[in-house]
């Protein structure tokens, strides 16, 4: 075991804060159905409706405008199914396509794949060099007439570039197609409010925020057309079947609180912190390619190639030094393909094979990032002392 | 079910990704007898092997390497270097992935493609030493045969496609788009497609 185990995976999952572990412990103890008449439902109740008013409060909504889900995921199955829909009975006048981006999380491209095979009409945005989707793009889409949804997240988890959400709702609505953005990145990172995005869904994840797994929330907007993904039951308004997670909701509300109390504090921690970072590794690495937007982008997320050194290599010697972070490189997840994220910037895919994304969250230290720089260097050192990517000539060209 | 802490690889491949041998120092082959390389850095994975060969016994006497890739890429390639020193060029010749795999105590089903490449490069490094030593009619070219001629599909487009994860028909030409056009090598493609599930991942 190293001496040390530091964590720097913060947008894959978050450690629960210890007021939301507080929270969950008391929590347990009550068990009652929300839906119950007698004193134990009314009991969840009372606590799973206070826990909708702060979710709902945080992002500037009303709490009949929020529907808990299982997951982020869920949220976002749940919005884009509405548009495969043929039979017009809870959404007439719906126009089955939808635009989003190319560096959508899998659970909008893959869902959206899905919509296809079903007669949806799906079209991808590009993004430019930094991850920002191309608006002109955008706009002649919708000129070109019938777009019923558009979807595009606020903020991408493997290159935190945070997009203009505001700009692209505006444009959406005034050629009469709804907006939905997965926010799951972004909120708890930066403010997120639902009326100055102009969205009508919106999608957040309790897991990202320092809360507990398997609770998402769907903000829908009111008098916005709308069908259950999972149905059979009345709960939440009939809009989401299921008996009420209560312990996860509790937890998310509480995790909400905090980061209300921490969240601007700590982002201007975050972005000095990355910027020691950024510097460090600049100073200390050759040929450090940074991605992402410089300045519009989560405080907490560096994504950062290291041509020659393949991202799976990287991080598992960073693990066998005690050190967490993670790769969209494909390797490592299972598929050959680099990230779909990087190869959209147009970066090639050398360039995407040798990338990891530092994600840093409300544990992290000044010291942590200074052991990260302490060890890097010479792991990306030995990498491409192996590499064939150094190799200067001398090698035969393959013969098969 | 791993146990916490445990890795998703074999203690052996942690062992050769921790502690490699044989990784050549500098980028100089010059002092070699047969150089070889195989894969490409945009595809993720790129090895190159360099061997010293006993010309009397035409035995391996030595075998270095760099490689670009993952941690399996990286293990099998070491390991390959141990594995074959000692051994004549013929034998060195036939060692298959499957070997180089089972040497390191199996490798997960989606990384047994991040082996292939060493015994490839390996093979170009004899092939090469054959044709520095006069001996072109023995070096032996692992030809492509195109089995679908309108998507011009080769053999090794099917191997590529298993290791990639391929193993019905269906998912064969979700890969290659082999026989989408004519049809009329469907039962050939269906052969060599059994062919390579079993070589890779056949009991």
């Amino acid at each position: 075991m190293p001496s040390r185990q530091i964590y720097f995976d913060n947008n894959a999952t978050t450690p629960l804060h210890p007021e939301v572990k507080k929270e969950l412990v008391a929590a347990m103890e009550m068990f009652g159905n929300p839906s119950s008449m007698h004193a134990f439902g009314r009991e969840a109740r009372a606590n799973v409706e206070d826990a909708r008013h702060r979710v709902a409060a945080f992002m500037g909504a009303d709490e009949s405008e929020i529907v808990f889900t299982g997951s982020g995921s869920e949220a976002n199955n749940t919005v884009l199914s509405l548009f495969a829909c043929g039979s017009g009975q809870c959404f007439p006048g719906m126009r089955p396509k939808i635009v989003t981006s190319r560096i959508e999380h899998p659970c909008i491209l893959e869902t959206s794949q899905c919509l296809v095979h079903r007669g949806v009409d799906v079209s991808y945005l590009d993004v430019d060099g930094y991850g920002k989707v191309d608006i002109r793009q955008l706009e002649e889409q919708l000129k070109a007439g019938g777009v019923g949804l558009v979807s595009v997240m606020m903020a991408n988890n493997e290159i935190g570039t945070i997009q203009d959400i505001a700009a692209i709702s505006a444009l959406a609505h005034e050629h009469g197609a709804l907006m939905h953005t997965d926010a799951v990145q972004a909120f708890g990172k930066v403010p997120v409010d639902v009326n100055q995005l102009g969205v009508d869904f919106l999608t957040i994840s309790g897991h990202k925020i320092y809360g507990p797994k398997g609770i998402g929330a769907l903000y829908v907007r009111k008098k916005t057309p709308y069908c259950p993904f999972i149905r059979g039951g009345h709960q939440e308004r009939g809009r989401r079947a299921g008996t009420e997670n209560t312990l996860g909701i509790m937890g998310l509300a509480m995790a909400v609180d905090m980061r209300k109390a921490e969240m601007e504090s700590e982002a201007e921690r975050l972005l000095g912190l990355k910027e020691v970072l950024r510097k460090g590794i600049e100073e200390r690495i050759d040929d450090a390619l940074f991605n992402g937007h410089p300045t519009d982008s989560v405080p907490n997320t560096l994504n950062v190639s290291f041509p020659g050194a393949e991202g799976e290599s990287i991080l598992l010697y960073l693990d066998l030094a005690g050190i967490a972070v993670s790769t969209g490189s494909a390797c490592a997840s299972g598929s050959l393909d680099p990230s779909h994220v990087l190869l959209a910037t147009g970066v090639d895919a050398e360039r995407a094979h040798g990338s990891i994304r530092i994600s840093m969250g409300r544990t992290t230290t000044l010291d942590e990032v200074e052991y990260l720089l302490d060890v890097l260097p010479g792991i990306i050192e030995r990498i491409r002392n192996m590499s064939t990517a150094y190799i200067k000539g001398g090698a035969h060209a393959a013969i098969r | 079910m791993l146990q916490s802490g445990e890795w998703a690889y074999t203690e052996k491949l942690k062992e050769h990704f921790e502690s490699p041998k044989n990784i050549l120092q500098g980028n100089d082959t010059s002092a070699f007898d047969g150089v070889g390389m195989e894969g490409n850095l945009q595809c993720g994975d790129q090895m190159m092997v360099a061997i010293k060969v006993d010309k009397e016994s035409e035995k391996i006497i030595d075998c270095q390497w760099k490689t670009y890739g993952c941690a399996s890429a990286i293990a099998s390639t070491s390991i390959l270097s141990e594995m074959v020193k000692g051994m004549t060029l013929d034998q060195a010749f036939n060692i298959s992935p499957k070997e180089v795999a089972k040497e390191l105590g199996g490798l997960p089903e989606n990384k047994i493609h991040c082996s292939v490449l060493g015994d490839k490069a390996l093979r170009a490094a004899i092939n090469d030493y054959f044709i520095r030593n006069g001996m072109n009619d023995r070096v032996q070219k692992v030809q492509a045969r195109t089995v679908c001629q309108c998507m011009n599909v080769t053999d090794h487009d099917i191997e590529e496609a298993v290791l990639e994860g391929a193993r019905t028909f269906y998912e064969l030409q979700e890969h290659t788009k082999i026989s989408t056009v004519c049809g009329l090598c469907k039962e050939d493609a269906e052969a060599e497609l059994q062919k390579y599930v079993h070589l890779h991942f056949g009991a």
